[in-house]
């Protein structure tokens, strides 16, 4: 009986913990989609307002003033363009490594790995130059080819470890059929490691949407992304509450979304395969 | 057979765009960072580029504010990987037990880690740290307390709450799913054996996550030692020098005071030590994970 007890203690104490912590962790978020919500004279009223009327007014207001628009439309393009550029490449890279490696293929991968150590701040002097020289600065090209380089070797790791769990009779099995590497690749590798693949690609755009280091420093207006955009918001402090926290909802919804569908399947690969 | 030789020399050309792409990434702007750094390169003095040697690096290393740059590196690095990885544990720990709306509660502990720094730096200093209009000055003041001035009395601190809770969900996230494979059995017979719930957690749970933890570590300090845009968004680096890290002093100088020849200094010296950082990182996790 005693025992009984304590068990139903503990799983009542550990529902209210594992609540009381989620929900406490979660509540910026939450309170920022909520202050998005009131007016601005709403949001700023001590004490805070939890029952009010909300309004999407804020959202209006952000969605005409039309370069929100343009923000967005620089965030969808250079976080896709660097996703799919960056696949391209660290695909077949990544095949080559995880079916015929070589005694280098380890140090080639930890090589490629240390290039991920290299603080920004160690190149951006030379990067600003050379995009200044070659008509780079704020071009959505330039940040393109930036967020490819530096996202790269996360990307071959990830689909690396994915390709490694594949079983190799099966390609085998294609290859002694007299099958090419792209017929290979194509009918048997993609279909399998889809799920994998798909994983990939949504963790290169979360780390290329939010990326800030870069878009702060190479763009000024027409290539700006929206991590820029929100950053702007900083100079007329505490003004726009209600407006600031309508335009950094939108701009965190998208890939929170993507986040909460992916989660799983992000650990296996964000930790290449060490933790499953 | 002469298939799998093709196949295998074809195999070759498929991994160098990856190669030549990265070696052009690492090779190409350092050797510039190298060749700038000996020279009186200021945008602003238009014409004069002299090579003065090592003075850049000196200048650098004797300014007050890079001994500053370097200890508030290390403390903001310390400090979130301290709090990250010691709540994450307890809190992986705690969400492992089975209880009503788990997978909810997964979805709102992982949250943060998918929200932009600019984001989550401004809802921070605004909605809740500002001092007089944001919810914590309310709350201080409910219970009586005199509100904070967080980012100027309290400005390393307010950081480091800002950057831990955008990365305590991921260290939450790797060690929760490990703990899913963790030997039921096992833990199952210590119980039988009047084994306590903490001594449990100290001979079981805490050797079957030593591994995840490291890579939590690993991958945490590549990202922590170059934060910035949460810097940027809140203190710019003040009041004073109180939370400029080394990228941001960097930064500084480079596109603030224009000063490329000081900058590129400065980078290859941040280079330097993340190298020091890698060197050891990659011998403690990076062989092991790629020989697993």
């Amino acid at each position: 009986m005693d025992m009984r007890r304590a068990k139903i203690v503990k799983n009542v104490s550990v529902t209210i913990g594992a609540w009381l912590v989620a929900l406490l962790i979660f509540f910026p978020i939450f309170w920022m989609v909520l202050t998005s919500l009131k007016t601005e004279l709403n949001a700023f009223s001590t004490p805070p307002s939890l029952f009010f009327m909300p309004t999407l007014e804020n959202y209006l207001v952000v969605f005409e003033r039309s370069d929100y628009l343009k923000y967005f439309w620089n965030s969808v393009v250079i976080s896709f363009g660097s996703s799919i550029i960056g696949m391209l490449i660290a695909v077949p890279g990544a095949y080559a490594m995880a079916f015929y490696p070589t005694a280098r293929t380890k140090d080639l991968l930890l090589w490629m790995l240390s290039t991920k150590m290299l603080p920004p701040v160690g190149v951006l002097v030379p990067i600003y130059l050379l995009f200044r020289d070659t008509h780079l600065l704020d071009s959505k090209i330039g940040l393109v080819i930036i967020f490819t380089l530096i996202n790269l070797p996360i990307i071959i790791w990830m689909v690396y470890t994915y390709f490694r769990e594949v079983p190799k009779d099966i390609l085998e099995a294609v290859r002694m059929d007299g099958a090419h590497v792209w017929g290979e690749i194509r009918h048997v590798l993609l279909p399998i490691s889809l799920g994998g693949l798909s994983s990939t690609f949504l963790l290169s755009l979360i780390l290329s949407w939010n990326e800030a280091f870069w878009s702060l420093n190479l763009t000024t207006s027409s290539a700006a992304p929206l991590t820029a955009l929100i950053a702007s918001y900083s100079s007329p402090e505490g003004l726009f509450w209600a407006k600031l926290s309508a335009a950094s909802t939108l701009a965190v919804a998208p890939i929170l979304i993507f986040g909460w569908i992916s989660q799983k399947q992000l650990v296996r690969g964000l930790t290449f395969g060490a933790v499953k | 057979m002469s298939q799998i030789n093709t196949n295998a020399s074809v195999a070759k050309i498929l991994v160098a765009p990856s190669v030549i792409l990265l070696a052009l990434w690492m090779i190409v702007p350092l050797a510039m960072t190298i060749y700038f750094s000996t020279l009186n390169f200021n945008l602003m003095i238009p014409g004069g580029r002299d090579f003065i040697g090592f003075e850049n690096f000196y200048w650098f290393l004797t300014d007050p504010s890079f001994i500053t740059g370097i200890i508030n590196t290390l403390v903001l690095v310390g400090a979130v990987l301290i709090i990250t990885v010691g709540l994450g544990t307890l809190i992986a720990v705690l969400v492992d037990n089975p209880f009503p709306g788990r997978g909810l509660v997964r979805v709102l502990l992982i949250s943060p880690f998918f929200i932009m720094p600019t984001v989550n730096a401004l809802i921070w200093k605004n909605l809740l740290m500002h001092p007089v209009s944001g919810l914590f000055a309310w709350l201080f003041r409910q219970v009586g307390l005199e509100p904070i001035d967080w980012f100027t009395d309290l400005p390393m601190t307010s950081i480091v709450i800002i950057v831990s809770w955008q990365w305590l969900p991921f260290a939450i996230l790797i060690l929760m799913t490990a703990l899913q494979s963790m030997d039921q059995e096992q833990l199952e017979a210590a119980r039988m054996d009047g084994a306590g719930p903490i001594s449990t957690f100290w001979h079981i749970t805490l050797p079957h996550l030593a591994r995840p933890l490291v890579v939590v570590i690993m991958i945490e300090t590549i990202f922590l030692l170059s934060v910035f845009a949460e810097i940027f968004t809140t203190t710019s680096g003040g009041p004073g020098t109180q939370t400029t890290n080394l990228a941001y002093l960097i930064y500084t100088q480079a596109l603030l005071q224009f000063d490329v020849g000081m900058a590129s200094a400065g980078g290859l010296i941040a280079v330097v030590l993340a190298n020091v950082v890698a060197v050891f990182l990659i011998r403690a996790v990076g062989k092991s994970l790629a020989e697993q």
